[in-house]
């Protein structure tokens, strides 16, 4: 049922675009720290967001857009921070979303960590940034290279950016202007100097995947990214090509990649950014590409009225490619009427949180000859219905030098500058949201 | 030491400490102050008592102590205007510095401050800066435009700033550009009407070079610009998608679902023959995929696009099924919006699959998603034919687990499934029937009562199952007591002799007890039919259904193209057109798909019918100023804005005596021996003498306002046009005409409901108009509307309401209001409606008159084609209220002189010259008003010539 409403401002000035304001809340609810970029909007503007979260019982669960009387409030949360931003009009919520996380990936770059004692340390710069990042709801400059320019990042960290060589005193504000914006590349500057040059990429894939009960897998794709460090003097002009590049028909660029050669010839061609980014994201969904590295053989069975239940679980490698998985990590949300749980793991460790009801197994690595395995009894509240439902296991493991999708580098080669640099790739197969249901 | 010492407080007035501070002679002193008050800032304490002190800092050689001033003066410089005056000087010297970041800030920060003054000063500036040898200044002075035209449009124009910003779309600096566009999108959004981006094939190609070069926020903004553009055939549209794709790889997710509306909305005019069509439907799905794989909140929005993007084109997605599938640990607002469009994707080619995960779903924890998997399985079921069966049995299984919420929805959708496939799955009834006491809430107990009432015949104790609902009816919501009346009447039709006594009881507890209208309203027309005629109310009530449509939920056509319009917006998330919750002033542009032009020889067929509007013809309909639109919403459209409803008043009661009055008479010659019981009479409350008049025709004469109008004689009547065209109101066309007859004026409507939708509470409004035209009562639809069907109102209007000149002089701007939406349209009245009765003038008057209106107010027109003499067209114009005064002969030729009065006083004199065989007249008419004079003329015109 539509309502008419009156514009509370009709007549008055332009509504604004954009982003208006900017509230970080941390996890107990208090604002602190809000940045306005039109006119102060009040604090009470929140409570609207207090409202929802408290809707939301669980603080993933708060959605991320909510209209109020005269506001929208998009919000993001990240590192157990919320980033509200306030809305005055019709805007893009995912240029808004964008913008958000790239402020917190900004923070976490400038202070090591996105936390609310890093920002208040920081609060001077955090503010100098923002404004740096928006004006007039527009944003400015979002590449992590050209801020470093602008504003320095804090002292601590400052030796570590090997970029900056000379500053006045103990500013933290940079007195000329960020090379890149004069040229085509805004993602690079001018005149970038390394005594030792050098290229690395890692391939990271995470499979995500759920499998059902009895061990087929409902769904499966691989999200994989090339993260560069790239430390190279000059301008360099890099081509990396791949011995199977049709492996990759849906990814995402980095703007420095030039997307016609990628067309025409599949190889990535591009002038890098200087430091730490991500290259390419892309994504491997054709089930038969995707092998799954483990199996669990799970049976948890809980009795009709007793108190106790049993739980066995083991795991054991499947499509491995012949490598070593390690860090495995089995997480599992019991039902509410499971008290505790008393089990023994042949190797590794485990432990129970009764409050979130959270068992935790810290595996390790796998080795073929004997399977690692959790097994034991599950106290249940007395008196209370037999759980309906089945906890799913959220699996974590890792291999190193392995793709899982095959996808291997076949050359880089640098043209424009006349050093050698040193070159390295790395590959590194995770699991990522990897389910098994039982 | 960190900034964390900024936040530090000492007991005694820090306002007062800081200033001490601010004012010390010590640079680094100063510079610690000023970052106290900063920290203050950022947790919204008020410190702008500290701004003539801060600004005093300003003039410093110190870069950052400056930005910090700045920093500071950026937040209190809206709120604080007069203050900020005080840094104009250090404003305008900095705008001159040698260092191009000062130069920017300076100009950056002067354009947040709001006052009149300032922007004076800032012209200058503002122009060097726009041309700056630097990047930096020149993207930070584009903004500044934007900010400035926000401030004072008239000077940006004036100044000749807009012409500048266009000039910057083609700088060479990519983040230049960026802003530039940005900046031009706001002012354009602002002023709609203003062809500031007017887009033809070359902006567009120069938007599109820009594409390429710009930042990736900026892409976003020539991504949007460019969705607005309509290109001129399906090779322009072709060449722009083929620019545009690349952008479906770009790592900002915001690009991408921009580059997917423009794809969208430009794919509507390519053939579907052509090949490059199936390659765009290739490319559109792994970039959407993309997107859910990216962080919950970004998943969020996509799958609200997603969700419109399916239902516009299922082809894109309909192999991705298993991308939609829910994880545990995926919030819930994601979650909810996975299982709609699985639902959306469901086929027979997936549909096991997609039941096996539902099933999984119902297992889960949170309820309000259980509940939702649940009814997911229903809808699968009515969806795909072929699973029905499957669909049934695991909603029994479900129903064993006597999961109270999970039972009560299964019910739910079991009835639904009945609907569709009746007379297949009565056998779970039983199971059903088990069920029964652990139903509480009303939507499962309304249905479980339909199905006991449906299948009465086969259900043995049907009528202890209803009676035992019967006991707390007053308790049950409305939805539970209509469906309890009418599964007993149902019940009592097919078993009439066990049932009598209950029958008789739930009518009369739905006509006596209850307060709720449609409850009694209902209650009297089964009882009316069960008393007249019980095999007309076996017709009736036991009537074979239509069979329930595949899918209840989908967004209705018309509107679902707008929303495809406005892919990656909030009304994209809320799926609803900004028109319905944007707020502010602006006048509301609604978007529509561009329709399929083929450039060269069509190869189309003819039933391809253009999907949208042509392009051009959205804006004269829906008026574009911001202050009408304004005063539209302002109106309350609810009560009526004079008099009283008297034809509300006047029809229910009537409705009501009729009915009692009806049913009263038709109790004696009651036919027997179809086993029907003694009806008691409902209690009517009052008899009126006309016992046996037919209940029928006596509603319809008082329903049918409409009829007659315009068959008698009185002013000439237009035929109807249309006004609002469906495609504009989200399926509601509404056309109509003016009629004036004895005195009265109204506004004769025809509404049809060309949406899928029923639509319910008509409401109308007008704006304020030339001559203060108002409804005299509200819009009254009696019924609701259902699709496809069309209801003739005559709206009576007075001349009572405010007025306001309006161009043309007879423009009226209208405002109807439905259940869906609030729609404007603008409609041209002939001004012949308002010429009253009492408009003829006495001869001496009206000499007198003509005499004295001076002669610069005579307007003459030609009036040609008219074949009628001068007797025809006197009496034809006297039946609209124009009346001879006087007629002489002259020459051969017939002067009519005439008289006529607008409702607000005005008089209209006229001389009209028939020549006997000529069918051109000549018209002079004098007025004190002149505006009105070629209104008149028309009006002229129209009665002569129809």
């Amino acid at each position: 049922m539509p309502v008419m409403r009156v514009p509370p401002n009709a007549g008055a000035a332009q509504p604004q675009k954009m982003i208006h304001s900017l509230f970080l809340i941390n996890c107990s609810g208090d604002i602190f720290l809000e940045k306005h970029w039109k006119s102060v909007v009040s604090q009470s503007v929140c409570d609207y967001f207090f409202e929802a979260q408290e809707k939301a019982v669980d603080v993933e669960n708060v959605p991320p857009v909510i209209s109020t009387p005269h506001h929208y409030l998009i919000s993001i949360y990240r590192d157990k921070l919320f980033f509200v931003s306030v809305i005055q009009t019709e805007v893009p919520p995912l240029f808004v979303i964008e913008f958000l996380h790239r402020v917190a990936d900004t923070f976490q770059d400038y202070f090591g960590e996105c936390s609310e004692a890093a920002i208040k340390d920081n609060v001077v710069i955090v503010y100098e940034l923002l404004e740096e990042m928006l004006d007039n709801g527009f944003p400015l400059a979002t590449e992590s290279n050209i801020l470093k320019e602008l504003i320095k990042p804090p002292t601590i960290l400052r030796s570590v950016v090997n970029s900056i060589t000379d500053y006045e005193g103990s500013s933290n504000v940079g007195d000329t202007l960020p090379t890149g914006q004069l040229s085509n590349i805004p993602w690079r500057r001018a005149g970038v100097k390394y005594t030792n040059n050098e290229a690395y990429f890692d391939v990271v894939e995470e499979i995500d995947a759920i499998i059902d009960k009895s061990g087929s897998t409902v769904f499966a794709e691989i999200q994989g990214v090339i993260d560069a460090c790239i430390k190279l003097s000059g301008m360099p002009d890099l081509s990396l090509s791949f011995m199977n590049p049709r492996l990759l028909d849906d990814v995402s660029f980095h703007p420095c990649i030039r997307f016609k050669r990628w067309e025409s010839e599949r190889v990535l061609s591009f002038i890098p950014p200087d430091g730490n980014f991500r290259l390419i994201s892309y994504r491997v969904s054709s089930q038969n590409l995707v092998a799954i590295p483990v199996y669990v053989k799970h049976s948890i069975s809980f009795k009709e009225n007793s108190s106790c239940g049993r739980f066995d679980i083991t795991i054991g490698p499947k499509q491995n490619m012949g490598k070593t998985i390690e860090g495995i990590t089995v997480t599992v949300h019991m039902p509410k009427v499971v008290l505790n749980m008393n089990l023994t793991p042949t190797q590794g460790s485990y432990t129970f949180d009764p409050v979130t009801k959270v068992l935790t197994w810290d595996v390790g690595k796998i080795t073929p000859q004997k399977l690692p395995s959790l097994k034991g009894l599950v106290n249940l509240q007395s008196g209370a219905p037999k759980p309906e439902e089945n906890p799913s296991l959220n699996i974590q493991f890792k291999i190193q030098q392995l793709a899982i999708s095959g996808l291997k580098v076949n050359r880089l080669d640098m043209y424009g500058e006349k050093y050698k640099p040193f070159k390295g790739v790395k590959y590194v197969t995770k699991a990522g949201k990897f389910q098994v249901r039982t | 030491m960190t900034d964390s010492k900024y936040f530090t407080t000492t007991k005694k007035g820090e306002i007062f400490e800081l200033k001490a501070e601010l004012n010390s002679d010590k640079k680094e002193k100063k510079k610690e102050a000023v970052k106290k008050v900063i920290a203050s800032m950022t947790v919204g304490k008020d410190v702008s008592a500290l701004f003539p002190d801060v600004v005093n800092c300003m003039q410093t050689d110190n870069l950052e102590l400056k930005k910090l001033v700045y920093l500071y003066l950026m937040n209190y410089a809206k709120s604080q205007p007069d203050m900020a005056i005080m840094a104009v000087n250090t404003f305008v010297k900095d705008c001159e510095d040698p260092n191009p970041l000062i130069r920017a800030l300076a100009v950056r920060t002067m354009g947040c401050i709001r006052v009149d003054k300032i922007t004076e000063y800032l012209c200058e500036p503002l122009r060097k800066c726009l041309k700056d040898e630097d990047p930096y200044v020149r993207k930070t002075a584009a903004v500044c435009v934007a900010k400035l035209h926000d401030i004072n449009a008239q000077l940006v124009e004036d100044q000749g700033f807009l012409d500048t910003l266009k000039d910057l779309i083609s700088d060479s600096n990519p983040m230049v550009v960026a802003n530039a566009v940005a900046a031009l999108s706001e002012i354009a959004e602002s002023h709609p009407s203003s062809n500031l981006l007017d887009l033809n094939p070359q902006s567009i190609n120069k938007l599109l070079t820009a594409l390429n070069e710009c930042t990736e926020w900026g892409q976003i903004f020539i991504l949007d610009c460019l969705a607005n553009y309509t290109p001129k055939d399906d090779r322009e549209a072709q060449s722009i998608c083929e620019r545009v794709t690349p952008r479906l790889s770009h790592a900002n997710s915001a690009v991408v679902l921009s580059a997917v509306k423009v794809l969208m909305k430009f794919m509507e005019m390519l053939s579907k023959d052509l090949d490059y069509y199936g390659t765009l439907l290739k490319k559109l799905a792994p970039p959407l995929v993309t997107l859910l794989s990216a962080e919950p909140e970004l998943q969020y929005v996509a799958l609200r696009n997603i969700n419109l993007i399916v239902q516009k084109r299922p082809e894109i997605l309909k192999h991705e099924m298993k991308v939609f599938f829910v994880k545990y640990n995926d919030p819930i607002y994601v979650k909810l919006e996975k299982l709609d469009i699985m639902i959306r994707l469901a086929s027979q080619a997936n549909i096991a699959q997609v039941l096996a995960e539902l099933k999984e779903y119902a297992t889960e924890v949170d309820v309000d998603f259980v509940r939702k998997a649940v009814r997911a399985i229903g809808r699968c079921a009515i969806k795909v034919e072929q699973s029905a069966e499957r669909c049934v049995s695991t909603l029994l299984d479900l129903i064993q687990t006597k999961v109270n919420y999970v039972v009560q929805e299964a019910i739910v959708v079991i009835k639904d499934i009945f609907r569709k496939y009746p007379n297949k799955y009565e056998s779970v009834i039983a199971t059903l029937c088990e069920n029964l006491d652990s139903l509480d809430e009303p939507e499962a107990r309304a249905a479980m009562i339909w199905i006991v009432g449906e299948y009465a015949e086969r259900i043995d104790n049907a009528d202890e199952l209803l009676e035992s609902f019967l006991e707390g009816f007053h308790d049950e919501s409305t939805q539970v007591q209509l469906q309890l009346l009418t599964a007993i009447v149902k019940l009592f039709l097919k078993k009439p002799t066990e049932t009598q006594e209950l029958v008789q009881q739930v009518l009369s507890l739905a006509t006596q007890d209850s307060d709720n209208p449609d409850l009694r309203d209902r209650g009297y027309i089964y009882w009316r039919l069960l008393s007249t005629d019980p095999v007309a109310a076996k017709e009736v009530v036991l009537a074979e259904k239509p069979l329930i449509s595949e899918e209840t939920d989908l967004i209705e056509p018309t509107l679902l193209d707008e929303l495809i319009c406005y892919i990656g917006t909030l009304a994209s998330v809320y799926h609803k057109p900004p028109s319905a919750f944007v707020e502010g002033g602006r006048g509301v542009v609604h978007k529509s798909l561009p329709p399929r032009t083929a450039s060269s020889e069509s190869t189309e067929s003819p039933e391809m019918a253009p999907a949208g509007a042509p392009p051009g013809e959205q804006l004269d309909v829906i008026p574009t100023q911001g202050d009408l639109l304004g005063d539209l919403l302002n109106l309350d459209l609810g009560p009526p804005v004079s008099g009283p409803p008297l034809a509300t008043s006047s029809v229910q009661m009537g409705a009501v005596d009729l009915l009692g009055g009806g049913l009263d008479s038709l109790m004696g010659d009651e036919p027997e021996g179809i086993g029907a019981p003694n009806f008691v009479a409902p209690p009517a409350a009052t008899v009126p003498a006309n016992l046996g008049a037919p209940m029928g025709s006596g509603l319809s004469d008082l329903f049918d306002l409409t009829s007659g109008v315009g068959t008698l004689s009185g002013s000439y009547v237009a035929p109807k046009a249309v006004w609002l065209p469906a495609m504009k109101a989200k399926g509601l066309e509404i056309s109509g005409t003016f009629t004036r007859q004895v005195g009265s004026i109204s506004m004769d409507l025809q509404l049809t409901n060309k949406a899928l939708q029923v639509m319910t509470d008509f409401a109308i409004q007008f704006n304020r108009n030339s001559f203060g035209l108002a409804p005299a009562a509200p819009l009254q639809v009696h019924a609701p509307l259902s699709p496809n069907q069309t209801v003739e109102i005559s709206l009576p209007l007075n001349t009572v309401g405010s007025v306001m000149k309006m161009e043309p002089l007879n423009n009226l701007q209208v405002a109807v209001k439905n259940n869906i939406d609030v729609f404007y349209f603008s409609t041209l009245y002939p001004l012949h409606i308002l010429f009253v009765e009492d408009g003829k003038m006495d001869r001496q008057m009206f000499l007198a008159t003509w005499k004295d209106i001076p002669n610069e107010n005579e307007a003459q027109f030609q009036i040609r084609d008219c074949p009628l003499n001068a007797e025809a067209v006197s009496s034809r114009l006297q039946s609209s209220n124009i009346f001879t005064v006087a007629k002489r002969n002259v020459e051969g030729q017939d002067m009519l002189y005439q008289s006529l009065k607008l409702t607000n006083g005005i008089w209209v004199l006229a001389e009209l010259r028939v020549q006997p065989g000529n069918p051109s007249f000549t018209l002079s008419l004098k007025c004190r008003a002149p505006e009105v004079s070629q209104h008149v003329y028309q009006a002229y015109e129209t009665i002569l010539k129809n």
